[in-house]
């Protein structure tokens, strides 16, 4: 099939997905309010009165410290929400079965879903990143590089999750212990992302930018892999769904 | 008939997790044929309709739709773009309205724009329903929106798993003359039914299903 043909399924596909949400609000009702509270569990855990020296009489609160690593554990644990809910609706009602039998290429599927999770976890690292400047006080020295490097974390982090996530949600589509199995298949997988991100959010925020760019390289190769990787073998992962 | 059959199957077996669903069954349905395949609960009955949809592997003997190996994937991922199957599930968005239900499947399987507006107004959806969310609606018309899809796809092949199932007399009259109509289009049917009497007017012939076997049921 032509990438026309991709596209335009992709494009249908999101548009679909992004209906579902519209009509249903999941993600605002549910996946949001979840990622704040994870935010604002993590921050009971650490004293705020808890500080790490700087040097030179210079201190950040421990909280602000662990904040760059508190929001991409908080979007991770919200992805699996949106993953489960994205898979949620296709198996609910025999749909998978609809969408094999309407002929879309397997890879527009893959772009369309992966894209509409990506969406939704732009929205809620958008929030979540907000909430934690908000709730652990983090200061910041912000220039234009600096925030360049933070929404380009963001954007190839989420990115990252979409894909991976949406290819291992396929994988357990067709279970009955999918809801339990795609956390135990996609934690372990994303690791590296928390990693990543953690690193280059942590130099965007305190450090030097020029320390981040290439944990956001890493970050979106890890994106283009996964990405790769779902146009590639969704129509196996669909077949044996 | 001088046409060949549009479904052709010899010692199909299809397995259900690892079960033999179908253990060797031969059927042949040609155009403008209205088979119906009877028999009792777990007969196998949808698991030979899936198979016919290209939605289950054949394991052993051979078969192919619109001359596409079920065989393989590939023929497979071929013989569907000719199938329209309507199962025990309606393959409907709750949280979609009839209309962005319609519209998607629509685009999805690439279906004219008159001939989507075409099934709304025949399954009495256009007006009052179009824009309800499909998890407000009562079986019968979640099953109306199901049929309409269908009905925009235009099939080579119907395959239809217990298609009265909670539609009203009403309903289940117009579904009979959509099956008529369709057959007499040239179309080639095949309907899983536990109904007898008025259905049975529909159908050209009946096959009986049972332990995976089909056999036929002398008219």
């Amino acid at each position: 099939m032509s990438d026309r043909t991709v596209i335009s399924d992709a494009r249908l596909v999101l548009r679909k997905d992004l209906r579902i949400e519209r009509a249903s609000k999941v993600v605002i009702s549910q996946v949001v309010p979840f990622a704040i509270m994870t935010l604002v569990l993590f921050g009971f855990g650490i004293s705020p009165d808890a500080r790490v020296v700087l040097g030179e009489g210079a201190s950040r609160s421990v909280q602000a410290q662990v904040a760059p690593g508190l929001i991409f554990i908080a979007i991770l644990l919200s992805a699996l929400l949106a993953l489960s809910r994205s898979f949620g609706v296709e198996s609910a009602d025999g749909t998978l079965d609809g969408l094999r039998l309407a002929g879309l290429d397997p890879a527009g599927i893959f772009l369309g879903k992966a894209g509409a999770v990506l969406v939704q976890l732009l929205s809620v690292g958008v929030v979540v990143t907000s909430g934690a400047f908000l709730f652990f006080s983090v200061q910041v020295d912000w220039t234009i590089a600096r925030a360049v490097l933070l929404v380009t974390t963001l954007g190839a982090a989420t990115a990252g999750i979409a894909a991976a996530g949406t290819i291992y949600s396929a994988l357990a589509a067709g279970l009955r212990v999918r809801d339990t199995l795609v956390p135990l298949l996609v934690v372990p997988v994303l690791a590296p992302v928390l990693l990543g991100a953690g690193q280059a959010a942590d130099a965007a925020l305190f450090g030097a930018t020029v320390d981040g760019w290439p944990w956001v390289g890493a970050l979106a190769v890890f994106a283009l892999l996964y990405g790769w990787v779902g146009i590639i073998s969704f129509d196996s992962l669909l077949e044996d769904a | 008939m001088s046409e060949g059959p549009v479904v052709e199957l010899e010692g199909a077996v299809a397995l259900v997790g690892g079960f033999p669903a179908l253990a060797g069954a031969d059927l042949r349905l040609r155009p403008s044929e209205v088979v119906g395949v009877r028999g009792p609960n777990g007969a196998g009955k949808s698991t030979l309709l899936r198979l016919c949809a290209g939605l289950v592997p054949l394991s052993r003997g051979t078969g192919h739709v619109m001359g596409h190996d079920l065989a393989s994937r590939d023929g497979r991922r071929l013989a569907r773009r000719s199938i329209g199957l309507l199962g025990h599930a309606t393959a409907l968005y709750d949280d979609l309205t009839v209309r962005e239900n319609i519209e998607f499947w629509s685009g999805a399987n690439r279906s004219l724009h008159a001939d989507i507006r075409g099934a709304m107004d025949h399954m009495g959806l256009a007006d009052r329903l179009a824009n309800v969310p499909v998890s407000g609606l009562s079986a019968g018309q979640r099953r109306r929106t199901a049929i309409a899809i269908l009905l925009a796809r235009r099939p080579r092949v119907w395959l239809l798993d217990e298609p009265h199932a909670g539609l009203d007399t009403a309903g289940r009259d117009l579904l009979d003359q959509l099956i008529s109509d369709a057959a007499a289009a040239g179309a080639s049917i095949l309907v899983a039914t536990h109904d007898r009497g008025r259905i049975d007017d529909v159908l050209t012939r009946t096959v009986h299903l049972e332990g995976g076997m089909l056999s036929a049921v002398p008219t």
